[in-house]
């Protein structure tokens, strides 16, 4: 186990970056804590399988260094570096039996015998492994075989991280969150450093402590699910989290402080954003409140339309020149037509020129 | 047009895809709802002619089509795998099927054009497929499928194998685009959520047969089945085996539920009681009735999370808005909302269902 | 309704009847024919029922040929599958180097048969051959037209020669359709070469092997042109396979009914061997699928 540091990493196909957009993934230092779990979390061509393989060793960065604990690792090959790794397509040994499978890793190290049963035993029962032991692995449904991937590594005492990329692609959406119950139940009892790339949601925020959400070759944002559902540091994170994503509102600069155009409505002075540049205004349209009759605080919108969702009731409204779109519980009163929308302060937040400010 | 279906069933080497199916189809957007394997798509490929059923009629507005193929028929398909013509531009792609028709130049450029800007790829019109992202490609099929103006257009699973923020995207957007026209729309899902954004009717199907058919938010709040609560509803409907005796309803774990209001009718017996993930939950609603569980796995999808539950006799998934981390194996209360049950009796036809909170 | 649509049916693969019967079925029922009776002309014919095959199967020169060609075929799959699987996995995977090596390996079989046979024939020679002639200043006797072991070698390095890119390019077809995953599992398991050679790359080119086995069984077993051009069949019977034994029977000395025979046996030899190895090969596969 290890503390997995990215020291000023970066990565470009080319070989003279000369500027941003030549950089597959933009230099930058993170490091991921000993036995975290961490979601690595982006649409296709955000990085994460870039960044991923560098972490394994299969692609060797064009900038900056890889350390596990104190070790330099980045020119080291993935057979020298102690991780282990489950891929998007499950990577079994088709001759062997499930038990081999898993023992192989300790067998070519060397490891004796009686340790290897007793290791590989006690793996097999933790992933409820233990009644296939001796039946060929090729036999073994999808989910069966990614779950031997992950003993593999697991069977290992030496490992410092195991790398997921997208493991749970081939699995029958019934079984999806059978496995990630069973991964996240790998994680408590284990506590090793996981890394998880995928490109869902669902998935990342189910799974990790921590998620690092990527765009464009960049880290948007750090955090937890919480945080990056409550409060999104980058307009891109607020887009890409939640479904539909964040509402954004283009505000301007009055007086007093900063107007929704097209409405008297102005955001009081606490939320007043300094500088210079483009400001927004982002809420969740699960915060947003939408009444039929007038309130103290509500602003004046035209409902558009009115979605029965079964759950929920989608309602798209125009506030001023701009759309937003909020969730409302299915007995929600309204009508297309003149209503009256609350922006709860506690769940407002604004952005200048893409970045949380407030 | 209008297409009805009369009986048709398909049989393959003894093996039974599809039960005999009725439907009268009128020009607007139909979603076949059902899980993989459900028989949508030996569906869609007998309505569309490219199998024959092995028992019914096909009427395309009152004219007998079952023996006619595909190629005499007003159709066009769209599949999950986005498929158009490698070798081809995306504006040869959207006009191939207008060049069929022998339709002359100027038309058929303007057409093109038209169908491109509905789909927003018309900066694209000169690219091959290969250079194209999966939504920009399954866009090119959608347009190609509109471009031919067929008086029946099918998609079979169009979104599934994208992104899911391009789903979202696309699913409003072809909304939209079905809404203008006068075709019969088929879309096949097996995504609830994609059901109801879609709107317009639903024929509820499960394991070949069609369960339910009606307007798809009328069908979600209305199920007649067990089976179609199940189907229809994500995540599957909260089932429980209760016991009913004397206008009271026995659960594990020794709760006891006076029953009133759209329960109170129900005769002694055993019954299945159902109720939706978003009617359960975790923080205190005074008054509700609850029962203890554990915490299996809180599943976060994003602006919701669903904790997977268990506790004897029942496994659950509770559904709490917003971002809720929970541990495996916390101990948590489960309130239920009565007001929202439904009871289904052995025969899995439903009982009792609760009246509908808003619209009627 | 269904029945029209049955007779359709059968009359769109009418055609196809008649031109498996034209090309395969008459021509075996003529074989049948001589097989079975004495043909001195179409109106001058007798009943011979096993006859020829008795005396056929009681025939030394038969056996003979039988045993060389079960050898032959038996040393070519012992050389021609190993070398093959190591020439591949020796093969350049991607770049300007991968199209070269598949460039070269391809060039044997484009050369038709006659032609590698002549080829070697002048090259082998020990007067004039380049091969024959270089074996031969090496010190070490050789000649294939008087020596019953140099000819066999002759056939074998030619045949190793012409055919063993055929594995080489199955094999490596079958090589690179080994997702990169699995060599990344194998390294980080600790994996060494041999093991993943043992472990990933023979299960996974299973499947490949079994068809380039199957192929060059059947093709060796059937081999006529080469050793025909090469050696004739000699010295003496050396190389007299069964395709060549056959030949001499039929052409050379005219004796019909006893070629035929020998055709039939042939003909069932192959059927019998085919369908071991198709059904080795079916029942592989879903153990693979499964």
């Amino acid at each position: 186990m290890a503390e997995i540091t990215l020291a000023g990493l970066g990565h470009a196909y080319r070989l003279d970056p000369r500027q941003p957009s030549d950089f597959a993934l933009q230099p930058m230092d993170f490091a991921f804590a000993d036995g975290g779990a961490y979601a690595l979390l982006g649409p296709s061509g955000c990085g994460k399988t870039t960044l991923l393989n560098i972490m394994s060793g299969l692609l060797r960065p064009s900038h900056g260094r890889v350390r596990f604990d104190e070790h330099d690792v980045t020119a080291k090959s993935p057979g020298e570096r102690n991780i282990a790794q489950v891929f998007q397509f499950p990577v079994v040994y088709d001759t062997m039996s499930v038990f081999d499978n898993l023992a192989f890793p300790l067998r070519n190290r060397g490891v004796a015998e009686p340790e290897v049963r007793q290791k590989v035993e006690e793996v097999a029962a933790m992933l409820e492994l233990g009644p296939d032991l001796r039946r060929p692995a090729r036999r073994l449904g999808a989910d069966a075989k990614q779950k031997i991937s992950l003993g593999r590594g697991l069977v290992r005492a030496d490992v410092a991280a195991i790398l997921f990329d997208e493991p749970l692609t081939v699995i029958d959406p019934h079984l999806k969150w059978l496995l990630r119950r069973k991964l996240k139940q790998v994680h408590e009892r284990y506590r090793r450093t996981l890394v998880y790339v995928t490109h869902d949601q669902n998935e990342a925020l189910t799974f990790a402590e921590k998620i690092v959400v990527m765009h464009a070759g960049r880290v948007m944002q750090v955090g937890t699910p919480q945080e990056l559902f409550e409060r999104p540091e980058h307009r891109f994170v607020g887009w890409f989290i939640g479904s539909p994503g964040m509402n954004f509102v283009p505000l301007e600069r009055d007086g007093h402080g900063l107007r929704i155009p097209g409405t008297d409505h102005v955001l009081p002075d606490g939320l007043v954003g300094p500088g210079a540049g483009r400001i927004e205004l982002g809420i969740r349209p699960e915060h947003l409140r939408i009444t039929a009759g007038p309130s103290a605080d509500g602003v004046p919108v035209a409902v558009e339309r009115v979605e029965d969702l079964g759950n929920y009731a989608l309602v798209t409204a125009k506030l001023g020149s701009a759309t937003v779109m909020a969730k409302l519980s299915e007995d929600a009163p309204v009508m297309p037509g003149q209503a009256f929308l609350r922006l709860p302060p506690a769940w407002t937040r604004l952005y200048l020129d893409d970045r949380l400010i407030h | 047009m209008s297409l009805q279906l009369q009986g048709i069933a398909r049989t393959v080497g003894g093996s039974i895809h599809l039960h005999p199916v009725d439907a009268l189809l009128e020009p607007g957007l139909h979603v076949l709802l059902g899980p993989t394997g459900a028989g949508k798509t030996s569906l869609m490929r007998l309505m569309a002619g490219l199998d024959a059923p092995s028992a019914g009629r096909i009427l395309q507005d009152g004219q007998d089509v079952t023996g006619v193929p595909v190629r005499q028929r007003s159709v066009a398909f769209v599949y999950q795998q986005f498929i158009n013509y490698p070798s081809l531009s995306v504006f040869e792609n959207i006009a191939s099927p207008l060049r069929l028709k022998g339709q002359e130049r100027g038309a058929i450029e303007r057409r093109v054009r038209e169908v491109a800007s509905l789909l927003h790829i018309d900066h694209l019109l000169d690219r091959l497929p290969a250079e194209l992202s999966g939504g920009q490609q399954q866009r090119t099929a959608i347009a190609r499928a509109l471009a031919k103006d067929a008086r029946l257009l099918l998609l079979d699973e169009p979104l599934v194998n994208l992104d899911y923020k391009l789903r979202e995207e696309l699913r409003t957007e072809l909304r939209a685009l079905f809404e203008r026209r006068g075709a019969v729309v088929i879309y096949s899902t097996t995504e609830p959520i994609e059901a109801l954004t879609m709107g317009g009717s639903v024929l509820v199907m499960h394991e070949g047969r069609v369960l339910q058919a009606g307007p798809t938010a009328q069908v979600y709040h209305h199920p007649a089945s067990e089976a179609v609560a199940e189907v229809f509803s994500d995540p599957p409907m909260n089932l429980v085996n209760v016991e009913v005796t004397g206008g009271t309803a026995r659960f594990p774990q020794g709760l006891e539920l006076p029953l009133t209001g759209h329960l109170g009718m129900l005769e002694d017996g055993a019954y299945r009681f159902g109720i939706r993930a978003l009617h359960l939950a975790l923080r205190p609603k005074p008054g509700l009735p609850f029962l203890p569980a554990r915490v299996e796995l809180a599943d976060i999808s994003g602006s919701e999370t669903f904790v997977h539950v268990h506790a004897e006799g029942l496994d659950w998934v509770v559904q709490e808005e917003g971002v809720h981390e929970h541990g495996l194996g916390e101990p948590v209360t489960v309130y239920l909302d009565p007001t929202r049950l439904y009871a289904f009796g052995p025969d899995g036809r439903v009982r009792a269902a609760p009246a509908r909170g808003r619209g009627g | 309704m269904d029945k029209i649509e049955n007779n359709k049916a059968w009359f769109l693969v009418l055609p196809v009847f008649v031109i498996v019967a034209i090309s395969a079925i008459i021509p075996l029922m003529t074989v049948v024919n001589y097989a079975f009776q004495d043909i001195f002309s179409p109106q001058d014919r007798y009943w011979v029922g096993t006859e020829w095959f008795e005396s056929v199967l009681a025939d030394d020169d038969l056996h003979g040929a039988l045993i060389r060609q079960f050898v032959f075929s038996f040393v070519i799959l012992l050389i021609e599958i190993p070398l093959g699987i190591a020439l591949a996995l020796a093969m350049p995977a991607r770049g300007w180097r991968a199209s070269l090596a598949l460039v070269l390996m391809a060039l044997p079989l484009l050369i038709p048969w006659n032609v590698v046979g002549t080829i070697w024939q002048v090259f082998a020679r020990a007067d004039i051959g380049l091969g024959g002639w270089l074996v031969n200043a090496l010190g070490i006797p050789y000649n294939y037209t008087s020596d019953p072991v140099a000819a066999w070698l002759t056939i074998v390095v030619m045949d190793v020669w012409h055919w063993t890119p055929l594995v080489v390019l199955l094999c490596y077809a079958g090589l690179r359709a080994i997702p990169d995953a699995y060599y990344q599992a194998a390294a980080i398991d600790g994996a060494t070469p041999w093991k993943v050679f043992r472990h990933i790359e023979l299960p996974k080119m299973r499947g490949v092997l079994l068809i380039a086995v199957l192929l060059r069984f059947m093709d060796s077993f059937m081999i006529y042109t080469e050793p025909f051009v090469v050696t004739g069949g000699g010295p003496g019977n050396a190389t007299t396979f069964l395709s060549i034994h056959l030949t001499k029977i039929a052409i050379g000395q005219m004796d019909l009914g006893p070629a035929a025979a020998i055709s039939i046996i042939y003909f069932l030899i192959i059927l019998t061997l085919s369908f071991v190895f198709y059904n080795v090969m079916t029942r592989m596969g879903t153990g693979e699928r499964a």
